[in-house]
């Protein structure tokens, strides 16, 4: 195995290239050689859903995914869904609707949210329920999370933000 | 100007944290910043016979390894039995032996696995009452019969209560562990700064107690350590102590001369943490025919592990809720708290009281059916009243018991379910359900366990409007930071967008004590109101000189002084500021308070007005209970509070939500499994929180009963609602199955297999089709 494997990575829209450790997991990739520190590690094992990222469109648990498998994806984290210093609807919702207690499952929350809602724009409780299951709170309860979901699917808005999908050109591993 | 007071708004940091951009301590990096590990026992009982150390120093990228013989010998904690690493002895699996500095935190666990401890293992012991056999092994030498602290309550005459009781109901109650589950786990970072001045940036949920605490174990002046917090990722009591791993990173930072950051993992944060107080609660409870309450007899049993933290002293709060959750006359309480080889306990959300108030509530419901009598009548009977001081001397300035009693009833539908459900449950259907209430008594405005239970405002206005409200207290997630400035921006007549808030840094903010007891809002809110209302007065006496016009005829609305009848602008707020700077006296206008709450110490038996205020609740649960898989599930629960004033809508419905779905995990789930005083699960797939899948219906409702001495009448909320769910779940089940449980959490087997239990006793004694009560299996 070599000691470290050079990759490159759009993350929100822009692009990195970085050379890391083989082991080395999209989570810290994100936030040790990017700096990007809004994607949470709550657990490491891909069990609370803080570490939420958008690969290639696709949820993932960042802390479960090695880098190395990401060289040429797209990945979306929390800092690529504001822009221009205002909140996406998604963030403005859950700031509307009391979502955020200490925070800290709140980007991942979000990301999975979104994750939903651009599969679904039209979810009901049940699919709420169901689409968030594998992101942990302690702080609400769950109810206003909910709420800041549904409140914003019955909006309509739009809320597709550039490079949460495969890019033109390159695309995967190309 | 709207008054928001009241109204639904979002936290101040809400946006921030939304967008990822706040800082919590695993975000932090600092220059030579280097990374810390633990060694844990991994053992309950042993000697440490030797440390070996070299060739965890020899690795490269090493910067430090200390172990207890390198260290101070101070003890801290409740107990002072505790040291940041233990030199002679460990006591439970947790207790740390070494610990590392490194350039990396990889480095550093490999260092960690590189040091040679050499143990002599010794007889260890897991359960209080083992640990109270004349044979059990001596765990602290100090107290040679393993009991920590005992207490001993009582008021009234307890057999004269007995003499009076018609009906009496007696059960044992078992409490788990569980722990806080934080999303985030702890963290700390410790810098010293070139003139030796320490940084900790911290999690800390209490600033001064830690700062002082701190002090102590690493011998510095408390004035040359500055205590910086981080954004908190969760609290519930977890960061209310101060705990091993803080002072090892100081040491670290001393030993390697480098800032030192120190990130729990999920399992160090399952296992390394403190949890719930797990507590046996004997209990007996009377009451005559007329339903009057007559007394409460209570023998408490606590494992108080191998070390003492908060956990030793929830009693405190039980006895509270055992002495005055309803009126009773006599009440005695006898309780030991005695050392093991489990990890120990600290505070959690509600301290000792969920564990009181399901044993309390379970026999009110007893003692109803036994007297034939709707449970919520029974519980109006024998309610508190705003005015009456209760057996334990508390005094209750305002008292919507009796009202949360009949609204989370109306709310509910109690009347019509607790009717028809048990006929439906005699149905053929493999679900059964079911309706139960409990009700809760706490501190609604801090507990005055140290001398001074206050907190101090600093609060400065520019001459541009920008209002800067420094507070001791501290923002952990619940929204006291939106609060403060919902009060200081309604006192000031300026938009919330102005009012800054600062309450992270002790190099700035004033004396608090901390967030615990429900008291922030009620203390750090009156500090802050008093201090707004300072500058309210010093803006108006300028502005009486500025405009010639009467101080008492003008008012602070929209950033603007106006005539308070007609509306008239006089000028704006700025303006007067600059008046003040620029001529006559050349004043500021910075003001400050201390607010002290009029509450007072309890007394050698345990007696006072400990709080200057006191909550009351009631919330009614509804079940389904499947026969066949024993799976239980909380589907609606109805709260209602008497919280005095609600000071922010959307953040005290946000508190009850989340409390109420942290007490559905204690009720349902969450048990933390030791073996050997090993912890089994530390994981979330093991140990099981609740999901958005769990999520009930939950209805809220709040009674304002305006406390005289709370800001705008409010009380506290914090720890409220976690506190009755489990017993408002336990009677909900037995109004379902008939089958009273007593022990926690009800996981499908552990239901599963009472319910069998019960149903081969009723075979077996061959009675009729049983009526909720005759299937009680005991």
């Amino acid at each position: 195995m070599p000691d470290t494997i050079d990759l490159t990575l759009c993350v929100n829209d822009e692009r990195f290239a970085v050379r890391v450790p083989p082991v080395r997991t999209l989570a810290e990739v994100l936030r040790a050689d990017l700096g990007l520190t809004g994607t949470k590690v709550g657990c490491g094992e891909g069990e609370c859903g803080a570490c939420s990222v958008l690969l290639d469109g696709t949820l993932v648990n960042s802390c479960l995914v090695l880098a190395a498998e990401c060289d040429g994806a797209a990945v979306t984290t929390i800092e690529g869904l504001a822009r221009d210093g205002q909140l996406h609807p998604i963030q403005e919702a859950f700031v509307r609707n009391g979502a955020v207690q200490c925070g800290f499952c709140t980007p991942g929350m979000i990301l999975a949210a979104y994750g939903l809602l651009s599969e679904n724009p039209s979810p009901t409780e049940d699919d709420v329920r169901r689409g968030l299951e594998g992101n942990l709170c302690r702080c609400t309860g769950y109810r206003k999370i909910m709420d800041a979901v549904l409140d914003l699917a019955a909006s309509g808005l739009d809320l597709a933000v550039k490079g949460d999908r495969v890019p033109q050109e390159g695309g995967r591993n190309g | 100007m709207v008054d928001l007071i009241g109204k639904r708004v979002p936290k101040l940091d809400a946006p921030e944290k939304a967008m990822g951009a706040s800082r919590y301590v695993q975000d932090i990096e600092l220059p030579r910043m280097v990374h810390g590990k633990i060694l844990y026992a991994g053992r309950p009982h042993a000697r440490i016979v030797s440390i070996d150390t070299a060739k965890a120093r020899a690795l490269q990228g090493v910067r430090a390894v200390i172990t207890g013989a390198d260290l101070p010998a101070t003890p801290f904690g409740f107990g002072k039995d505790n040291f940041a690493l233990k030199a002679d002895r460990v006591t439970c699996c947790r207790d740390e032996v070494a610990a590392v500095a490194a350039d990396s935190p990889e480095i550093a666990e490999e260092a960690c696995g590189l040091i040679e401890v050499e143990y002599e293992d010794l007889p260890a012991v897991f359960t209080a009452e083992d640990a109270l056999a004349d044979d059990a092994p001596v765990i602290h030498e100090q107290w040679p019969n393993n009991v920590r602290v005992d207490y001993n309550y009582s008021h009234g005459a307890l057999a004269d209560g007995e003499a009076e009781s018609d009906v009496v109901v007696e059960g044992t109650f078992e409490l788990q562990r569980v722990t806080h589950g934080c999303i985030g786990p702890c963290g700390i970072i410790a810098e010293f700064d070139s003139t030796g001045r320490l940084t900790v940036h911290s999690l800390t949920q209490v600033p001064f107690l830690y700062r002082n605490d701190l002090a102590k174990i690493v011998g510095m002046p408390a004035e040359s350590i500055r205590i910086k917090q981080t954004a908190i990722c969760g609290g519930f009591g977890s960061k209310l102590d101060i705990y091993p791993y803080d002072p090892i990173c100081v040491f670290l930072a001393r030993a390697s001369g480098r800032p030192v950051r120190l990130l729990f993992d999920r399992e160090e944060e399952f296992f390394a943490s403190p949890f719930r107080q797990p507590a046996t609660i004997k209990m007996r409870s009377g009451v005559k025919k007329d339903g009057t309450l007559t007394f409460r007899d209570v023998d408490l049993l606590l494992d108080n592990g191998g070390r003492t933290s908060w956990g030793a002293t929830t009693p405190w709060i039980m006895i509270r809720s055992f002495s005055s959750l309803y009126r009773v006359p006599h009440v005695k309480v006898f309780g030991r708290v005695v050392y093991t080889n489990n990890p120990y306990a600290g505070a959690f959300r509600g301290y000792g009281n969920p564990q009181a108030t399901l044993a309390i509530e379970s026999q009110i419901d007893e003692m109803a059916e036994a007297l034939g009598v709707d449970p919520l009548e029974l519980r109006l009977k024998n309610s508190l009243e705003s005015g009456e001081t209760t057996g334990q001397g508390m005094k209750i300035t305002s008292c919507g018991q009796a009202e949360c009693l009949e609204n989370a009833a109306k709310l509910s539908g109690w009347e019509e379910k607790r009717a028809a459900l048990p006929a439906a449950a005699e149905g053929e259907s493999r679900v059964k359900r079911g309706i139960g209430m409990a009700s809760l008594f706490h501190v609604g405005g801090g507990a005055k366990i140290y001398r001074s239970d206050g907190c101090g405002t600093i609060l400065k206005i520019d001459d541009f409007g920008r209002v800067t409200l420094i507070s001791g207290s501290s923002e952990i997630g619940q929204g006291s930071e939106t609060v403060l400035a919902l009060i200081a921006a309604k006192e000031l007549g300026l938009p919330l967008e102005s009012i800054h808030v600062i309450n992270n840094d002790t190099d700035l903010t004033p004396w608090d004590v901390g967030v615990h007891a429900s008291r922030t809002t009620f203390i750090a809110g009156n500090s802050a109101l008093r201090a707004a209302r300072t500058a309210r007065e010093k803006i108006l006496t300028a502005a009486a000189k500025l405009f010639d016009r009467p101080a008492d005829e003008m008012e602070l609305a929209d950033g603007n002084v106006v005539m308070a009848p007609t509306g008239e602008v006089l000028g704006s707020i700025p303006k007067v500021i600059r008046s003040l700077h620029f001529s006559g006296k050349h004043e500021m206008v910075v003001t400050s308070d201390y607010y002290e709450p009029p509450s007072k110490s309890e007394d050698a038996e345990f007696k006072g007005n400990i709080s200057p205020t006191y909550s009351f609740a009631t919330q009614v649960a509804e079940v389904s209970v499947d026969l066949d898989t024993g799976v239980v599930r909380l589907e609606r629960l109805t709260s209602s509070f008497d919280v005095g004033k609600v000071i922010n809508q959307l953040a005290i419905e946000g508190q009850v939500e989340g409390g109420v779905l942290q007490g559905m995990g204690y009720a349902l789930s969450e048990d933390m499994k030791f073996a050997e005083g090993k912890l089994l699960n530390p994981n979330f797939t093991d140990y099981k929180m609740p999901t958005t899948t769990d999520l009930p219906e939950l209805i809220n409702d709040f009674v304002e009963t305006g406390d005289p001495d709370g800001p705008y009448g409010a009380k506290g909320i914090g720890e409220a609602p976690l506190i009755p769910v489990a017993a408002a779940i336990a009677n909900a089940v037995y109004h379902a199955t008939g089958v009273r449980f007593r022990e926690l959490p009800l996981t499908p087997e552990k239901v599963f297999a009472k319910l069998r239990e019960a149903q081969a006793l009723r075979e077996a004694q061959t009675l009729p089709t049983a009526a909720p009560g005759q299937g009680e299996a005991k």
